[in-house]
């Protein structure tokens, strides 16, 4: 009797590693069958010229030059806005903001920032910053309503990156005649640096790849030449990939692929260099 | 009796959360000497020396009331400034903390907080606080690796030489040695010994053996009140109170 209870509970266990491990198993096929389908239907297209030209013939042939530009420039006008901002406000609530209803407010604020859609993100840019501001359909519109989107990830993850630098060393940078700033600046900020990085090249990460917040502020259908200045609309690689696969009729398939590919590879390659940063960080940390 | 650096007067505390942590406490420590605080835990040794930094502002205290006369002056008053204070004030905890820099780096961040520049001047400072610390001939090659490299007695007197570095008047210790071993425990109390000469030292030990081999003067505390205070040959041999007696004998504690 005894005997059989224990087998029974070993098969059990057994068929439960199992199912868990399937599980596993089973959310990381989806991402490389669509890696896999992508690449293979897009390489093929993906060439210098493809990279380098602008497009012709009404975006059927020629290149995706001005998208990949675009693109490069809408995340560093989010960088420029939401970077300074969110490690700031992630210092205040880590370091200097005591636990109380004000604080708990922000923080539920910031919690629910992050879950607002993103389309609602692009509406609220199309009437603060595009209309009411008068900025226009523009790099500036875009930028700062992804800057919005961002903020919340990249507060988040700095602050978590602050508060895990030990206690210790702020106390002991005290005790030797310290001021808190100072503390921050000599200790804290340097040990928790690559944590904030990581945070927020995964915020700028997701704005790179999103369309809607930049639909209605600041992504053109088609524009003949690079944006020359921050208050002129751009193509953008999310945007372009949704007009050519929707808009445009008689659109060769490799181009809607090679596209979607140099979008994906332009945000892995962003987490790429997280993941680096993390690792050589955890390499070096003394703690 | 020897002149006295520090004056605490009727100190009372209690924190936050409602632990009461010191009694009215009337104590003085004489400048160049070693005053142990001893006791059992819980008795408000630390509260004490994190008293006489102003450490204590970094955590939730409910009142304090009293006064400690450093030099004569009161430094419980608002208006001291707390940075100079934990320049002239300077503390080693119980766990050795380096921070995570190289050896170098941790004794003259001090120095560089108070915005020290000249080469000559640093440089000075981290041979004579590791001399002092009795630890330069151990590290004088490698000042360049990372502290956290060295073993924990090393660490220890690091953090004592990065005190000293400051150029303090008095040395807060709290049981610096309760995690290091035997050798090592005995190199930080002769360096102490050593130290007493220039500064004023009060040291928390972490066994009533090392209280009664380093105390000039020893007070004895027991649930946040002083119970006794006088030199430590005293305390040690004739208490006058049956409390301390008991404590030193190891019948509770």
């Amino acid at each position: 009797m005894k005997r059989r209870f224990t087998v029974d509970r070993f098969i059990v266990q057994r068929m439960g590693i199992s199912l868990i491990a399937l599980a596993a198993i089973l959310t990381v096929l989806p991402i490389i069958a669509l890696f896999g389908y992508i690449i293979a239907k897009g390489a093929p297209a993906v060439s210098w010229q493809f990279l380098t030209a602008m497009p012709s013939n009404g975006m059927r042939a020629g290149g995706i030059l001005p998208a990949i530009v675009g693109t490069f420039y809408l995340t560093l006008g989010t960088a420029i806005f939401s970077v300074p901002l969110g490690i700031a406000a992630a210092i205040y609530l880590a370091e200097y903001a005591k636990e109380n209803w004000v604080t708990r407010l922000i923080r539920i604020a910031i919690i629910n920032l992050a879950g607002i859609p993103s389309v609602v993100y692009g509406l609220f840019g199309l009437g603060l910053f595009v209309l009411f501001l008068k900025f226009g359909t523009s790099i500036l519109s875009a930028s700062l309503t992804l800057s919005i989107m961002t903020l919340p990830v990249i507060i988040s993850a700095a602050e978590e990156a602050l508060r895990a630098v030990p206690q210790s060393f702020r106390t002991v940078s005290i005790s030797l005649g310290g001021t808190r700033w100072q503390t921050i600046r000599k200790i804290v900020l340097p040990q928790a640096l690559p944590g904030i990085m990581t945070g927020v090249i995964l915020g700028l990460e997701r704005a790179a790849g999103e369309t809607a917040p930049i639909l209605f502020t600041g992504a053109a259908f088609f524009l003949p030449k690079l944006p020359g200045s921050p208050l002129d609309a751009t193509m953008a690689l999310p945007y372009h990939l949704f007009v050519i696969s929707t808009q445009v009729p008689e659109m060769p398939l490799q181009i809607q692929y090679g596209t979607a590919l140099v979008l994906i590879i332009f945000v892995l390659g962003m987490n790429l260099i997280a993941t680096i940063i993390r690792f050589r960080a955890r390499a070096k940390r003394q703690w | 009796m020897a002149t006295n650096k520090i004056i605490v007067e009727n100190l009372s505390l209690q924190y936050s959360d409602g632990t009461e942590s010191l009694r009215d406490i009337s104590l003085q420590i004489p400048v160049n000497a070693i005053t142990v605080l001893f006791g059992p835990a819980g008795g408000g040794k630390s509260s004490l020396l994190r008293c006489l930094n102003r450490l204590n502002d970094l955590t939730e205290v409910q009142t304090i009331s009293g006064k400690i006369l450093l030099d004569g002056e009161n430094i419980l008053d608002p208006k001291t400034d707390v940075i100079a204070l934990r320049r002239r004030v300077g503390m080693v905890f119980a766990r050795p903390v380096v921070l995570p820099m190289s050896i170098r780096q941790n004794l003259t961040y001090g120095l560089e907080l108070a915005g020290e520049k000249h080469k000559s001047k640093l440089e000075e400072a981290v041979e004579r606080s590791l001399k002092l610390a009795a630890l330069w001939d151990e590290v004088k090659d490698r000042l360049e690796d990372p502290a956290i490299a060295l073993s924990g007695g090393q660490q220890q007197r690091l953090c004592l030489a990065r005190v000293l570095a400051n150029q303090p008047e008095v040395i807060l210790l709290d049981e610096p040695t309760s995690g290091l071993d035997p050798i090592s425990t005995g190199k930080v109390e002769t360096a102490l010994q050593g130290l007493k000469k220039n500064f004023t030292i009060i040291l928390v030990p972490h066994s009533v053996q090392q209280a009664a081999r380093a105390a000039d003067y020893a007070a004895f505390f027991l649930q946040g009140e002083l119970v006794e205070w006088a030199e430590g040959k005293e305390i040690f041999t004739h208490p006058k109170e049956k409390r301390t007696e008991d404590y030193v004998e190891g019948r509770f504690g």
